[in-house]
């Protein structure tokens, strides 16, 4: 065994020891139901905003934008801006009256606004398409991550890792999970952090080689390449980002455990300078592979270069350490990430599909829970067992405009308007998911042509998003007799501060 | 003095003197026209916060793809040394974003605030 498998080793070894020890001391906290799904709805807002923050930087952020930066160059930072302004958004538009909503996950805010059961199970049915959409790049980089650290094979990973999250979230629920992610961001970001500014220094140090190179001019100008279809992706990857976030579902049962709408609200607030943070550092790993490690861009292997780099910069044993870190902080991304979607899909699975057969048969809620959580891991797994060569950064964009062209129309128009009625919010649910699904499919089986039809296909927010609005808006005015007469009553619990003595429905 | 048992204590009350004040709040409750106009002030006031903060966001961050687009010298310009396009998308946006967000929950909270003394006063 060679030195860089021992310190890779270890270092995947103790965050995993570190979770599943943080995740039983969480368990002290956790006895009821309501723990486990919503932690008892009383987290402070720092120790959310860090869950948060840990929860939502995934394998992308943490190897997949540095990778892509290499590779591609200035246009490939969006993908942060995107994935940090989707909580100015979510903080301006959603925050506040999700939470007072009083509903704990998306069908459940559905439901409680619109009064169908149909709107419910259209809803459940996308959150566990695209967490599971979200779920089956995790595990993929986490194969990646493993293979390249101790030369694993490439299906160790997602096994491990679904193991872990499924021995915690079963065991302490969110609850427990608060305290991990909140730990894991911290971790994530001092991975990162610490070998950045190392690198940095040898960079100084060797007379920063690179600065004065004149500007390669594909790379340093924020647009993707080709004219006017370069224009059209970047702004459809600003569609799907900035409203995308909203619609995830991990993102969106994180809200419920805040104690009130101005927690909600004062928490998003601390995520935005969480991310922001974070994000300053996935670029200059990027820039500095384009000095030191550019092979690793010809030769299709940028997804490893936040792991390489520190042993290609620094040799000897301070170069095996800050690997060893960096390989951590990967192993924490996944981790963390894969718990928020497993909790965000067995919520919504044991409300929905297993609560509802095995409550006949008097199984307790939390034992229903545990079910579920076995199922919303088995199934990504086995996905991305099976498929193992889908692009981690592809498919998380994917999952990012399958939300924003569902769920966000239908929070945005539920939140905001009065006229929305059930059968407009299927209709645009079904427009916008069958808009974006086609982009999916499309990707997943070929996406190789060029021109037009194949580039909306590849980025199909920019359309798919307004279609969902459109067709949302126009069937509601349409069946206009469907408003829910407690409409009024509801908006009232949206919009009003708690402390008012208010009939809310 | 004869030692008897104590004449029951007794009190004496009459029919509250004037009705409670009715609250604003009431008006909510009861779906009045007045109560409508309130809580529809509230929620044009917070929309508008909202959607002014996002065309903040458009208008700055939003309109780089396609002022590059449309001027592609700017993709050669240095600041501090630094290429233009990355010291903008690679750091000045983030704390733009965050005062953006800073300034929306001042502002939001504030309006809450003053719903709620509209709220908490009483018609006479």
């Amino acid at each position: 065994m060679s030195t860089e498998t021992v310190t890779g080793l270890v270092a995947v070894v103790i965050v995993t020891i570190a979770t599943l020890v943080i995740g039983t001391w969480g368990l002290r906290f956790s006895r009821t139901t309501s723990d486990f799904f919503v932690a008892s709805r009383s987290v402070r807002p720092a120790l959310n905003a860090s869950a948060i923050g840990g929860e939502y930087l995934s394998a992308a952020s943490f190897l997949g934008v540095a990778g892509l930066v290499l590779t591609f160059g200035a246009d490939m930072l969006w993908y942060p801006i995107g994935w940090t302004a989707g909580y100015l958004l979510l903080l301006a538009l959603v925050a506040a009256p999700l939470r007072r909503s009083g509903a704990y996950t998306l069908p459940d805010f559905a439901e409680a606004r619109l009064g169908s059961r149909g709107v419910r199970a259209a809803c459940s049915l996308m959150v566990v398409a695209i967490g599971w959409l979200y779920l089956v790049p995790q595990f993929h980089g986490a194969g990646i991550t493993l293979h390249a650290a101790i030369g694993a094979p490439t299906w160790l990973g997602p096994v491990i890792v679904g193991a872990v999250v499924l021995a915690n979230v079963s065991s302490g629920g969110m609850r427990s999970i608060t305290f991990v992610q909140a730990f894991q961001y911290w971790l994530k970001l001092t991975a990162l952090l610490l070998p950045a500014a190392v690198l940095l220094i040898v960079w100084a140090g060797d007379g920063t080689p690179g600065s004065r190179m004149p500007a390669d001019p594909g790379w340093s100008v924020p647009l993707a390449s080709g004219g006017s279809e370069g224009l059209y992706l970047t702004y459809s990857l600003i569609v799907a980002t900035f409203l995308g976030t909203m619609g995830l579902p991990h993102v969106v049962v994180r809200f419920y455990t805040n104690p009130d709408g101005r927690a909600a609200r004062r928490t998003t607030l601390m995520v935005l300078v969480l991310l922001g943070v974070f994000y300053l550092f996935p670029p200059i790993y990027g820039a500095l592979g384009r000095v030191y490690a550019e092979e690793l861009a010809a030769s299709g292997r940028s997804d490893v270069l936040v792991l390489e780099l520190p042993r290609l910069m620094v040799p000897g044993v301070g170069g095996e350490l800050l690997a060893g870190l960096v390989v951590a902080g990967a192993f924490a991304a996944f981790l963390s990430t894969s718990s928020g979607l497993v909790i965000a899909v067995s919520g919504v699975l044991s409300q929905d599909v297993t609560g509802r057969l095995l409550r006949a048969r008097r199984v307790t809620g939390v034992a229903v829970f545990r079910v579920s959580a076995a199922v919303a891991v088995a199934v990504p797994l086995a996905v991305a067992l099976a498929a193992p060569n889908v692009g981690v950064a592809r498919a998380v964009g994917l999952a990012f405009a399958v939300a924003a062209s569902t769920f966000c129309p239908l929070l945005l128009l539920g939140i905001w308007w009065r006229g929305l009625t059930d059968v407009g919010a299927v209709a645009g649910l079904l427009a916008g998911g069958l808009g974006s699904g086609a982009g999916v499919v499309w990707t997943l089986v070929d996406g190789s042509a060029s021109g037009w039809p194949a580039v909306l296909l590849e980025q199909p927010a920019a359309w798919s998003v307004p279609l969902a609005f459109a067709v949302m808006v126009g069937v509601s005015r349409l069946t206009a007799w469907r408003v829910p007469a407690h409409t009024r009553r509801f908006m009232v619990r949206l919009h009003t501060p708690e402390a008012l003595e208010l009939d809310r429905g | 003095m004869t030692e008897g048992p104590r004449p029951e204590r007794v009190r004496v009350t009459g029919p509250p003197r004037r009705h409670l004040p009715r609250t604003r709040t009431g008006d909510i409750d009861d779906q009045t026209r007045l109560g409508s106009v309130y809580l529809g002030s509230l929620l044009r006031e917070q929309l508008r916060l909202a959607l002014r903060t996002v065309g903040v966001l458009m208008l700055t961050v939003g309109s780089l793809p396609l002022a590059f687009h449309v001027a592609p010298g700017l993709s050669e310009m240095h600041l501090a040394g630094m290429p233009l396009a990355w010291v903008l998308l690679g750091g000045l946006v983030y704390p733009l974003l965050v005062l953006l967000g800073w300034r929306y929950v001042r502002r939001a909270e504030r309006n809450e605030r003053d719903f709620a003394d509209l709220m908490s006063e009483v018609d006479r």
